[in-house]
């Protein structure tokens, strides 16, 4: 194998401190998606800088916002009685990802920040402008099924595969960094990216920024909420097409609602819009099948992928309907 | 050598698996197990391109790179003499040559192994393997089935010609007409164990192989005819495999390979294949395209029956597999034609996979089946019975047993078939279209030859031996229940041993055939025991001195008079009585004439309920009924295990198997677990194993038909016409993925 150094941290200050000093570096978390990546030699680190012992892993009430750790485990959120009570979407979302065995491992930090599944991108024979920056899009005329229907370039189509960010991106969570220039914020939303002319950077992180925790403000939406992800098999599969839904209902009219879909672009995918057409609406499928046309405006198949069109839209309507009981 | 000894309790009458505590407690021992003093690793380095010449191979870097051994490719490989004259060492299954590895520049199939590196630690083997610079003359390729039919040929031989039952393409002056064409993707076996091969050489005319293969034989053979050894110098082992579907069923390249990387660096090697390499060097069921034309009259009685296939094989070998075979046995019609052709491509070779060309070729014709089930409304289980094929119709005699009938009662009852309102798209539960479907089968039941060697110990065990591998079904737990019943011993005395090719021959394990080759054996040994154990009984000054033999009883270690039970003689006296420390026989057992008078299959149907949502197109099944005929079913738990575990490939090949290749550079694009996807637990529903469990009269002396294989012959089909049922789509691409039922 490559040979690579491997050092542990416990301050934020020393995680940061090492992957500036050392271009070459990258953080260690669950490993689960940076192993693999590694042992395929898409990533090719010098120096793995292992955060686990950084006191991250805490979910906790503050005020009326919930922060969750960058290191808690996704078993950890998807099982937290805090999250499953105030942030319901959350723990569904995170519960449809990977495997048992996976969440065991995998850390919210590390979650938003894995790779896309593009094979073009794991595979170092083949072109992809993510990894090798000017080779192509393989995935633009070869095996699309999986990839986006919004971009805003034909430089890269690949998706983002996180289920807990399509969760998070619909909760008008926030993102809490800490760099080399001290301490940021980022709304979620604008936390990934489209890949235009950089379809390597998927996200906004600058070089040493860790993220320390996301923080999600309190709702009333945790009533009527639904994930509903769409896959070739019952588990263990990366999205096809996923919803996030979550709605503040008064009687049967829609006081407040947030909206999310996965499996669609290079990232989360809010449809803000979408939300505004329907809030003061009544909960009807006539209104839902509405907002999912609206909700696939502008969007664009590449050929395997091009169900996705109605796919979309159909499983919008359909976690709509679980959320709200109008099924 | 695996040794298999029950340990349950007092048995009913289906034992628990003999090995199942070594299973579940991590005690069995697999081919990637081995870890021998002085063990080295090898890893193949593999061809980026289809089609070419290798025009140079630069190994500087990859030498001195830390703990490299040696590295094997074209360039230096030592010869390996049994390709040199012609043999046949990797045995082909049919036609051609198989790749001979590291012989020359010529790229076949990307994924080809063109070097193999052997280090100290598996981990800089894998690097070194990444240093390897090759540089190709690059051909271009021909992957794709599709867009080079036209050069489909029909294989050599005399198997592959037409064949033609009546009139050709009767069909067509049918009233009732359906044409209909089916095509189903690569699937891989992906058993859950990667192959794994450890070599080692004692001098120059021995070896020692450690190897994941479902026959010790067969593999034996081929490492001996390659390098030209003595069969005694020539020792595989197969403890244990963890799965196979037929990807164990041939001696590949990479066994050869491993075998010479261990010759030229004199150390043991071993060599585990990757994920992605289970794809491209250890066969694949290929990809098929098949249409079936159907002609039948206005109440369903067929007239005519047409199977076209064109499916894939690679540039240097004819893999040919039964995919239209069913066609001409399944059901009564006066006139069938069936046409089968394959193209070259420029992939490896594909092999063998559960229920081969049956479970290809029913897909289609259970599909068209039900099609015209609907053309004719009528019941589609009601048009089979109507053209139940009361004997064998392509050679004219009786079947030796068949209780299709029967199967297809009992399957109906058990789904509640009577509760499916015939109409497609009528059966709805919310947004959820329920929807039934039946498929059914047959394979051919076979028997081979076998040897067992029975021993009988001073303490009355008996431990019996041959030189199979048990790819998962249970053989050495089926083997002592015969042995249990027909030697009249219980279960707790009796020990199996297999996986090791010194043992007496036995069959290589596939095509459905090891209980009735080797179980026959089993019987035949018991007996034979018992004969020379009759004969020690009843001379000298023996309790039973003068009985007649065939007046013996034996039971739970006992010999008895038939007539008065309480003159009793424990086996282990019998042992005793010869002063030496046991009894043996061995036994060579085989199949008789009866194939001449008989038709031999076994048969199976499967029922299924689904659901498919209207608004996703996520199929989900509910209920699975299988019911076989598989004659005497010898171990109700192990034939329940067997039928699941077809069904649960059926599952995947219903609705989720389909290996995807790029052709613009004729590689694989989800050769990995993660992509490739197998049904998990919660894809598989409760699972009804039903069996009809009468014995066959004729195959064998058990009584016992194959199961392995009919688990998945229909099975695809079932899901497709229920999928049909539910939605009033049909879907004639396998998968069945929700993409296609939103189109
Ligand atoms: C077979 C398989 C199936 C899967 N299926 C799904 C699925 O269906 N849905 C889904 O959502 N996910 C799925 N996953 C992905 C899984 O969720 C991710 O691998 C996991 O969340 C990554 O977390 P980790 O802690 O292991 O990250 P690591 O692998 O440790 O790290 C990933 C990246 O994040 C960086 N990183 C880690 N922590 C931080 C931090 N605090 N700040 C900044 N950077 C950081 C690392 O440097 C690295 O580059 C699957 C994974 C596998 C292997």
């Amino acid at each position: 194998m490559i040979n690579f150094d491997y050092v542990r941290v416990s301050t934020i200050k020393a995680a940061v401190d090492a992957i500036v000093k050392d271009n070459n570096s990258l953080w260690l978390a669950g490993g689960t998606n940076l192993v693999d990546l590694m042992k395929k030699g898409v990533m090719t680190p010098q120096k793995l800088v292992d955060i686990n012992n950084l006191p991250l892993k805490e979910i906790k009430k503050e005020g009326n916002k919930l922060i969750i750790g960058a290191l808690a485990l996704n078993s950890t959120v998807a099982d937290n009685e805090l999250v499953r009570k105030e942030q319901p979407l959350l723990a569904l979302a995170v519960q449809a990802g990977a495997s048992a065995q996976l969440r065991n491992m995998a850390t919210v930090g590390g979650n938003m920040m894995q790779r896309t599944r593009c094979p073009y991108f794991y595979n170092t024979d083949m072109p992809c402008n993510k990894r090798e920056p000017g080779t192509g899009c393989g995935a633009l005329k070869g095996f699309n099924r999986m990839h986006a229907i919004f971009t805003d370039t034909e430089k890269c189509i690949a998706v983002h595969p996180s289920d807990m960010s399509v969760g998070l991106v619909a909760l008008d969570a926030t993102v809490l960094l800490s760099g080399p220039r001290g301490d940021r914020r980022i709304p979620f939303q604008n936390f990934h990216r489209l890949p235009g002319n950089l379809p390597q950077k998927d996200n906004t992180l600058e070089r040493g920024e860790l993220i320390v925790a996301v923080e999600i403000p309190e709702n009333k939406l945790n009533k009527h909420v639904h994930y509903l992800k769409v896959r070739d098999r019952t588990s263990y599969a990366f999205a096809l097409v996923s919803a996030a839904v979550a709605v503040d209902l008064e009687g049967s009219t829609i006081k407040d609602i947030r909206l999310a879909l996965g499996g669609v672009a290079h990232k989360p995918w809010r449809l803000t819009e979408v939300e505004n057409f329907l809030k003061g609406k009544a909960a009807t499928e006539v209104n839902y099948k509405q907002a999912a046309a609206l909700a696939i405006r502008g969007a664009k198949g590449f050929g395997l992928n091009n169900f996705k069109l109605k796919l979309a839209p159909n499983t919008l309507v359909e976690a709509l309907k679980t959320a709200t009981g109008k099924s | 050598m695996a040794t298999h000894q029950y340990l349950g309790g007092q048995p009913d009458e289906a034992l628990d698996r003999v090995d199942g505590r070594q299973k579940v407690t991590g005690a069995a021992k697999y081919s990637v197990d081995d870890i021998l003093p002085g063990l080295t690793y090898a890893v193949l380095v593999e061809s980026t391109i289809a089609k070419g010449h290798i025009k140079k191979i630069d190994t500087k870097k990859a030498q001195s790179a830390p703990g490299v051994l040696a590295i094997i490719y074209h360039g230096n490989a030592p010869a390996i003499p049994g390709y040199e004259t012609g043999g046949n060492p990797a045995k082909p299954p049919t036609g051609g040559e198989p790749f001979r590895v590291f012989q020359n520049t010529q790229i076949y199939f990307a994924g080809q192994p063109i070097a193999i590196v052997i280090a100290d630690t598996y981990e800089r083997a894998i690097y070194a393997a990444t240093l390897v610079e090759t540089e190709y003359n690059k051909d271009d390729q021909r992957t794709d089935i599709e867009g080079n039919k036209d050069k489909a040929v029909v294989p050599k031989g005399p198997r592959y010609a037409d064949y033609i039952r009546g009139e050709a393409d009767a069909y067509k002056n049918s009233v009732i007409k359906i044409e209909a064409e089916y095509i189903i993707p690569v699937e891989v076996h992906n058993p859950m164990e990667l192959h794994a091969t450890t070599a080692f050489w004692d001098g120059e005319d021995k070896v020692t192989v450690f190897d994941k293969t479902q026959g010790v034989k067969s593999t034996q053979r081929s490492i001996m005819d390659a390098f030209k050894l003595k069969e005694q110098n020539v020792q595989v082992n197969t403890d244990f495999v963890g799965g196979g579907f037929g990807s164990g069923l041939r001696t590949w390249p990479h066994v050869i390979a491993a075998v010479l990387a261990a010759k030229k660096i004199n150390k043991p090697v071993k060599l585990v294949l990757t994920r992605p390499q289970m794809f491209t060097m250890v066969g694949y069921r290929p990809y098929s395209w098949q249409k079936i034309s159907l002609g039948a009259t206005r109440d369903g009685v067929l007239t005519g029956l047409t199977h076209e296939a064109i499916s894939e094989t690679s540039t240097y070998e004819e893999f040919t597999d039964r995919t239209v075979d069913i066609s001409k046995v399944m059901y009564a019609c006066p006139n069938v034609n069936t046409r089968y052709k394959i193209v070259a491509l420029d992939k490896s070779t594909p092999t063998w996979m559960r229920g081969p060309g049956e479970a290809t070729g029913a897909y289609a014709l259970e599909c068209a089946i039900d099609e015209l089930s609907y053309a004719v409304n009528l019941d589609p289980l009601e048009l089979r019975i109507r053209n139940h094929a009361d004997v064998d119709p392509v050679r004219n005699l009786p079947w030796s047993s068949k209780y299709l009938k029967e199967c297809y009662q009992k399957g109906a009852e058990a789904i509640g078939w009577n509760k499916r309102n015939p109409k497609p798209n009528s059966m709805q539960e919310g947004e959820w279209q329920l929807g039934y479907g039946m498929g059914a089968g047959n394979f051919n039941a076979n028997r081979g030859r076998a040897t067992v060697k029975a021993t009988l110990l001073a303490d009355g065990s008996l431990v019996l031996q041959s030189a199979v591998s048990d790819s998962g079904p249970g053989t050495a737990t089926t083997m002592t229940s015969i042995a249990s019943n027909v030697f009249g011993l219980s279960p707790g005395k009796i020990t199996f041993e297999l996986g090791d090719s010194s043992l007496p021959p036995g069959p290589t394990q596939g095509g459905s055939t090891t209980t009735s080759t080797l179980g026959s054996a089993v019987h035949d040994v018991c007996v034979a025991l018992q004969q020379k154990m009759a004969e020690l009984v009843t001379i000298q000054g023996s309790l039973l001195q003068g009985a007649k033999p065939e007046n013996l009883h034996f039971e739970k270690g006992y010999i008895t008079l038939k007539t008065d039970a309480s003159k009793k003689v424990a086996y282990a006296d019998v042992v005793k009585q010869t002063g030496s420390s046991q009894l043996e026989v061995t036994k060579d057992s085989q199949a008789g004439d009866e194939r001449n008078k008989y038709s031999i299959y076994s048969f199976a149907v499967h029922f299924v309920q689904v659901q498919v949502h209207r608004l996703t197109g996520v199929v989900r099944i509910k209920k699975v009924v299988t019911v076989a005929d598989a004659g005497k079913i010898i171990n109700e738990k192990t034939a329940a295990s067997q039928l699941m575990g077809g069904v649960v490939s059926g599952i995947g090949m219903a609705l989720m198997e389909d290996a995807v290749m790029d052709h613009r550079f004729g590689r694989y694009v989800n050769n990995n677990l993660a992509d490739y996807h197998v049904p998990v637990s919660a894809d598989v529903p409760d699972i009804k194993a039903l069996f009809i469990d009468k014995p066959d009269p004729f195959i064998n002396p058990i009584g016992s038909k194959g199961l392995g294989e009919i688990a998945n012959v229909g099975f695809a089909a079932a899901v497709a016409n229920a999928v049909y049922h539910a939605t009033g789509k049909r879907i004639r691409t396998l998968p069945i993925t929700p993409d296609k039922l939103l189109r």
